[in-house]
């Protein structure tokens, strides 16, 4: 079940081989979506299930595909796959659907993606390809839930939409910093964590 | 068999488009009946929501519906009643309907009672915001003038920012302000906290960081408002 290999496509993107953090993908959805807590989250398993299912299919036809047109078959794979989850959501969860609408479509111009379709799902099997994707989809998952909750916190005062701040910091002259919101502060967020992680392994430092 | 031959990749890639397409198109036909129950329940519950009413649940939403919103409308430009068949108002679409010069726009509108037995007047709006549509639903009360609620959609605003129009902190600004100033239409305005508006109309609060989504409220307030002002005039005599 969990050999070494697949115990490493599974474990290797959560930390050491982020997505995010190490290979700097996915940059721009962490910009848009991290203004609050719940898309964020929302957004998180969506790339999750898109992205181990369209491993899992490349990687079934991964023998058949003719290497010139390679891209265009992941493509048509993932494209396919989010307009599908889009159409479940519509019909069955109508409300997460009207809070995702955007985003659920930006999935497909996720570097992540079309990064771990080349380089794993057409060069391994089925099960290690859907662990590989459900870990890649984990790591980024968990640098848009820590960008999210410092930004939402620090610029709206609430969490999941909950006031966490108490009123009387408002009313001893606390307040709300604009600028976590804008998409600036999502970038300096993404670098701080960066910064620990790197201060922390420092097999990632280069020279 | 060759797969970088020519062939093989145009047959590949043409049956995996036929494929995908196939599948999709059959995905959406299977889905289509319970999206358009969900989207026509979602319609409903926004006017609910611009008279403060919430369904109990979502399978109560027609039930609710049908309770409150006892009469379509549709105006004409004159402010008369010209039409008040069931679900005329319901079935018009915005979207078209704005597209239209603004003399040949439907004016649909719901008549609703609450439950102490006054009568609200709810108006759909629709607009643009930042990256897409933006459309709710005004209440008005029977004096003509008073705004009783609101409800906000988008179709793609950003998040934390354009689509904080859907929060009740944003739609309750409204309640209680006036359409009207000295018998002249002047809609509310959403203004920069802390301003006010030049020509001495109700304002409310813009969100900050989301200058362009605020100023596609007020815009579609005061576009999709103002060809009602016959008929608010007639009631408020």
């Amino acid at each position: 079940m969990l050999s070494k290999k697949n115990k490493e496509a599974l474990f290797n993107p959560l930390s050491k081989d982020n997505p995010v953090l190490v290979q700097i993908l996915g940059i721009c959805s962490t910009l848009a979506v991290t203004a609050s807590l719940k898309p964020a989250i929302v957004m998180g398993i969506a790339v999750i299930v898109v992205l181990a299912l369209s491993n899992v299919i490349i990687s079934l036809i991964r023998t058949t595909i003719p290497t010139t047109i390679r891209i265009i078959v992941q493509l048509v794979v993932v494209a396919a796959l989010v307009i599908m989850v889009q159409q479940f959501l519509v019909a069955y969860t109508y409300d997460v659907s009207k809070q995702l609408s955007v985003f659920i479509g930006l999935i497909i111009t996720n570097c992540i993606l079309m990064g771990r379709l080349e380089a794993f799902a057409l060069n391994n099997g089925p099960w290690a390809s859907f662990l590989d994707g459900i870990g890649n989809g984990l790591g980024y998952t968990i640098i848009l839930v820590i960008v999210a909750f410092f930004r939402e916190l620090l610029g709206s005062g609430t969490l999941m939409g909950l006031q966490v701040i108490p009123q009387w910091c408002y009313d001893h002259g606390y307040e709300n910093n604009g600028l976590m919101i804008l998409p600036p502060m999502a970038l300096i967020t993404v670098a701080c964590i960066i910064w620990v992680h790197r201060a922390r392994n420092k097999e990632l430092q280069e020279n | 068999m060759n797969k970088n031959s020519n062939s093989y990749q145009i047959i590949y890639a043409a049956v995996m488009v036929l494929l995908v397409g196939v599948v999709l198109a059959f995905v959406y036909m299977a889905l289509k009946p319970k999206q358009d129950v969900n989207i026509a329940n979602d319609k409903r519950s926004q006017i609910l929501a611009s008279l403060h009413i919430d369904a109990p649940s979502e399978a109560e939403i027609p039930a609710t519906y049908e309770k409150y919103v006892t009469r379509d409308l549709l105006l004409d430009h004159e402010g008369n009643i010209v039409d008040s068949t069931k679900n005329v108002a319901f079935d018009i679409d915005m979207k078209k309907n704005m597209k239209l010069a603004e003399a040949d726009r439907q004016l649909p509108m719901f008549e609703c009672t609450l439950d102490d037995g006054s009568k609200k007047y709810v108006i759909p709006v629709y607009g643009a915001g930042l990256w897409g549509a933006i459309w709710g639903f005004v209440a008005v009360d029977d004096d003509g003038e008073t705004v009783y609620g609101t409800d906000f959609s988008h179709e793609s605003e950003t998040p934390g920012l354009g689509a904080r129009i859907t929060e009740d902190s944003f739609q309750h600004q409204y309640d209680g302000k006036l359409l009207f100033k000295e018998g002249a239409f002047k809609s509310v305005s959403v203004v920069k906290k802390g301003q006010r508006p030049t020509d001495g109309s109700d304002y409310v609060d813009a969100i900050s960081g989301a200058t362009i989504t605020s100023r596609g409220v007020g815009a579609m307030m005061q576009e999709c408002i103002a060809p009602y002002e016959p008929f608010f005039k007639k009631i408020q005599q």
